[in-house]
């Protein structure tokens, strides 16, 4: 699905991946994992074309995404910060989307599963952060798309919309679609994810299931697993 | 007097058309050629020149007489030197085509020359090809009335005057259309002349010139895209009136250039889209009143020693410069004025803005200086320049300023 | 790139910001003309702020428009669309939403006035070309700007260091120059030097209208056929032409390498 060779990428001084290699393969829940810094957002703008590397090549379902943007049609992303055109309304922001992928999409489900229907006639500059991260989500799985990437998804997200997110993640999974997620929840992670993939210092430091990881760092939480990767040295 | 002589010379002309007799001039009559029928002619006859060419020059008109052209017979000179000239008084010219004046570097051949003779009339007279057009030189009392000379001259140096008067006084210039020549009507030594209605345009060097002549007249002429427009040169209490003076443009040229000129009334004229309006040099005592400057480079630009002059009741419009000085004396005065420039107020409504008018701009004396400046004119940079000269002078004389300018232009 | 066009003139189209640079343009036309009640001089004073202010209010609302649109672009750049598509696309959406406002705001007023029965309509059209060329020009360099400099507060800096080095800056290094070498033939440098800063440029062209009896009276062949003919208009055009494509064609390059 995902195929990273040997990439290099520099902001200014800062080296913030360096020859990292990853594959994914389709099917799945992926959590990208690492501490602030580590280049998890760099490594999914890479892949989104819109960090553009150094060094490297990222191909995408067999296709490389170097001076090609096409690729994208096959990819929902979720941004990190859900900020968006302040002017538009709710329902011209979602309709704007369609109208710029032009892919069948099923909104409508969506925003009653989000209970958005209230909100569709308000400026986005009005919204709440929750809300506007409900709003980014309807954005993100309105369209069938085989892969989709996932930046920090449960940020504002009350409990409810959280066990409705986790469930459509799900469905998405069963659906045999590729999930790619950064976050800090761990136990989100934990939940959801069938591997993942760790982070330091711009090198994939850990990939594999959580068990592997566990077993691994001798741990039998999660949550400590993680926390002993980053300091675990026998490998490095 | 004037009039009156005026009178004498038209009694005159009616009387000569009375008492003479008429000769016919053509192929196919008797006389078959101008100069014989000069010769055969008796005092105060009329030669009627019928339709046709006549290829002649040198034709000496000793006698009063009148040369009546039909249908613009065609006399042609073919460059062979002056065409006619008249060396008696009470000659009247009408109606002739007169084509081909020889060209010389030694003598100035003339179409028409008129020596030491009074009481003439030359009219509605078409001349083309010509070195010089009308000349006259030392008569008095003369009419020069709607002719039109058209030259194609090229250079200064091998071309020659349309109308030219020299030590010739009280003459009426009126109503001629002079094109294409070095100067439209030149003037020198001539005093007590009236240069009224005549169009004088694409002409090499000057539309009008005036050396060396007093006294003199000249209103609701048209002067326009001549050289370099109107010279009016050390002469005394010229009177210019109603006049337009436009596009003149080029590096020395000016809707009208005044030299060494004082007492003289300039009132009433349009200087429209010239280089420069009005150039003045060395000249005193001079009136300009209810004039309109439009869109020229310089309205006035003052070098030399100019003292009390008045400005008053001119419209100044969209000029690039209004006022240009190359001094920081000033003699001059300038009062109730229209300057479009103007950016003042009038709280008491009394049509006068409270505020001074300064028309010297810093910006002018930089391109004095530095002539290609002149590509930033209305930059930014130069305003903020100008408007600090504005509030303290320190380059341009401080008390040359409007105190009075009108808030609405003046009819 | 159209799409984006739209959606970003339909965003703009909504903003106070546009309302206010239209108003304000309204407003300006309306006073002017009150003041003056005269159109050839109200098109004479609307020449000064129209090559001062327009660079200005451009360079200002390019950059503004591009940071705060941030996000906007970011959600842009997830979708598969081409990334000059994107950045071309909200470029002459915000150029223009700001001609637009310019043309309406001024255009209104004067036309109010009895534009069309004046002679000083051809002027008039000559001010509001030369101000969309000067829109797009600025409004491309704002977003150069923007585009290079993540830090908001530098490229607000840079942008209307930018505007202040050209607007003036530039006429008073250039004066001095003309002044310090005034014994040397000058004439090709000050043509070459003017055709180097667009709002020089626009300034040439709305001299060459209302100016040229002034121009013509320099000494000099070089100066003679540039404002003499139709050279200086022909090449002013040309030269505002390349100030503008050349810049878009940079924002083009420089939007393919930038990271988001």
């Amino acid at each position: 699905m995902i195929e990273v060779d040997n990439l290099h990428k520099k902001f200014g001084k800062n080296q913030v991946l360096s020859q990292l290699d990853l594959r994914i393969e389709a099917g799945g829940i992926f959590a990208v994992l690492g501490p602030n810094g580590s280049g998890k957002t760099t490594l999914i703008k890479s892949i989104l074309g819109m960090v553009v590397p150094n060094k490297g090549s990222i191909s995408v379902l067999g296709k490389s995404i170097r001076n090609n943007w096409k690729y994208r049609q096959e990819i929902d992303y979720l941004p990190q910060i859900a900020n968006f055109p302040g002017n538009l309304k709710v329902k011209e922001l979602i309709r704007m989307i369609k109208d710029l992928r032009q892919k069948a999409s099923n909104e409508h489900e969506l925003i009653r599963l989000f209970m958005l229907e209230p909100f569709l006639d308000k400026k986005l500059g009005t919204l709440s952060g929750g809300t506007k991260q409900k709003v980014n989500i309807v954005l993100t799985f309105m369209f069938d798309s085989p892969l989709i990437i996932l930046d920090e998804p449960t940020t504002g997200l009350d409990p409810a919309s959280l066990i409705k997110l986790k469930e459509l993640l799900l469905k998405e999974k069963n659906n045999g679609k590729t999930i790619l997620i950064t976050t800090h929840i761990m136990q989100f992670v934990e939940e959801m994810a069938d591997g993942i993939v760790y982070l330091l210092e711009g090198k994939i430091y850990f990939k594999g299931t959580i068990k592997e990881l566990m077993a691994k760092t001798e741990q039998n939480d999660f949550e400590h697993a993680i926390a002993a990767i980053s300091t675990y040295t026998t490998d490095a | 007097m004037g009039r009156f002589q005026l009178l004498w010379v038209l009694l005159l002309f009616v009387g000569t058309s009375l008492w003479g007799k008429t000769i016919e001039v053509c192929a196919s009559c008797e006389v078959k050629s101008i100069t014989k029928g000069v010769v055969l002619a008796a005092d105060y006859d009329t030669l009627l020149i019928k339709k046709g060419t006549y290829k002649e020059f040198n034709i000496l008109i000793d006698k009063p007489l009148t040369l009546l052209g039909e249908n613009y017979p065609i006399i042609d000179g073919e460059e062979q030197g002056e065409i006619i000239r008249i060396v008696s008084d009470n000659v009247t010219l009408d109606g002739l085509f007169i084509i081909n004046v020889g060209t010389s570097y030694t003598s100035d051949y003339a179409a028409i020359r008129v020596v030491r003779s009074k009481n003439f009339l030359i009219q509605n007279v078409v001349l083309e090809k010509l070195f010089f057009g009308i000349y006259l030189e030392k008569s008095n009392h003369g009419k020069v009335y709607h002719n039109k000379i058209i030259g194609d001259a090229v250079d200064e140096y091998n071309s020659g005057n349309g109308i030219q008067l020299w030590y010739s006084h009280n003459i009426e210039v009126d109503h001629n259309i002079v094109q294409g020549v070095r100067d439209g009507i030149y003037l020198e030594f001539s005093d007590h002349i009236t240069i009224n209605n005549n169009e004088s345009t694409n002409n090499l060097r000057y539309g009008l010139h005036f050396m060396f002549s007093n006294d003199d007249v000249y209103t609701n002429n048209t002067f326009e895209r001549n050289g370099a427009g109107v010279a009016v040169m050390f002469s005394k209490r010229i009177k210019m009136v109603g006049n337009t003076f436009r596009q003149n443009w080029g590096t020395a040229a000016f809707g009208m250039l005044l030299k060494e000129i004082n007492d003289a009334e300039i009132v009433g004229n349009t200087f429209e889209e010239n280089t420069i309006g009005i150039n003045i040099e060395g000249s005193n005592r001079i009136v300009y009143k209810n004039n309109n400057f439009v869109n020229n480079g310089w309205a006035v630009k003052v070098l030399g020693a100019c003292y009390t002059n008045s400005f008053i009741n001119n419209n100044f419009l969209y000029n690039s410069f209004d006022i240009s000085y190359n001094s920081k004396l000033n003699d001059n005065k300038f009062e109730k004025n229209y300057w479009s420039n103007y950016t003042g107020y009038d709280l008491d409504k009394d049509g006068i803005g409270d505020v001074p008018y300064r028309p010297v701009k810093l910006f002018s004396y930089i391109v004095n200086r530095t002539p290609e400046t002149i590509v930033l004119l209305r930059s930014l940079f130069m305003d903020i320049i100008d408007f600090s000269e504005k509030v303290s002078p320190v380059f341009t004389p401080d008390d040359l300023l409007d105190d009075m300018p009108l808030m609405k232009r003046t009819r | 790139m159209l799409k984006i066009l739209k959606y970003s003139f339909y965003d703009l189209m909504r903003s106070r910001w546009s309302y206010v640079y239209f108003l304000f343009y309204l407003a300006l036309g309306f006073v002017l003309l009150f003041l003056n009640n005269d159109l050839s001089k109200a098109v004479i004073t609307l020449m000064n702020v129209i090559i001062v202010l327009v660079p200005l209010i451009s360079t200002i609302f390019g950059v503004m428009y591009f940071y705060n649109s941030r996000e906007f672009t970011e959600l842009l750049l997830a979708q598969p669309l081409k990334r000059t598509s994107i950045f071309l696309g909200q470029y002459f959406g915000v150029a223009s939403s700001l001609t637009l406002s310019l043309i309406l705001g001024l255009g209104i007023p004067f036309v109010l006035y009895g534009l069309f029965r004046s002679e000083a309509i051809w002027d008039f059209s000559l001010l509001l070309i030369t101000g969309a060329f000067l829109t797009l020009i600025f409004t491309v360099l704002a977003f150069i700007i923007a585009l290079a400099n993540e830090n908001r507060i530098k490229g607000f800096g840079y942008a209307v260091l930018l505007w202040l080095f050209l607007a003036v800056i530039y006429d008073g290094l250039f004066l001095l120059s003309l002044i310090l070498f005034e014994e040397y033939p000058l004439d090709n440098y000050s043509l070459v030097a003017i055709t180097l800063n667009p709002i020089d440029l626009s300034r040439t062209l709305i001299l060459l209208k209302l100016d040229i009896s002034a121009l013509l009276g320099y000494t000099g062949a070089v100066f003679k056929s540039y404002f003499g003919t139709r050279m200086g208009l022909f090449i002013s055009i040309g030269m505002l032409l390349l100030w503008t494509i050349l810049p878009i064609w940079r924002l083009a390059y420089m939007s393919k390498r930038k990271d988001f």
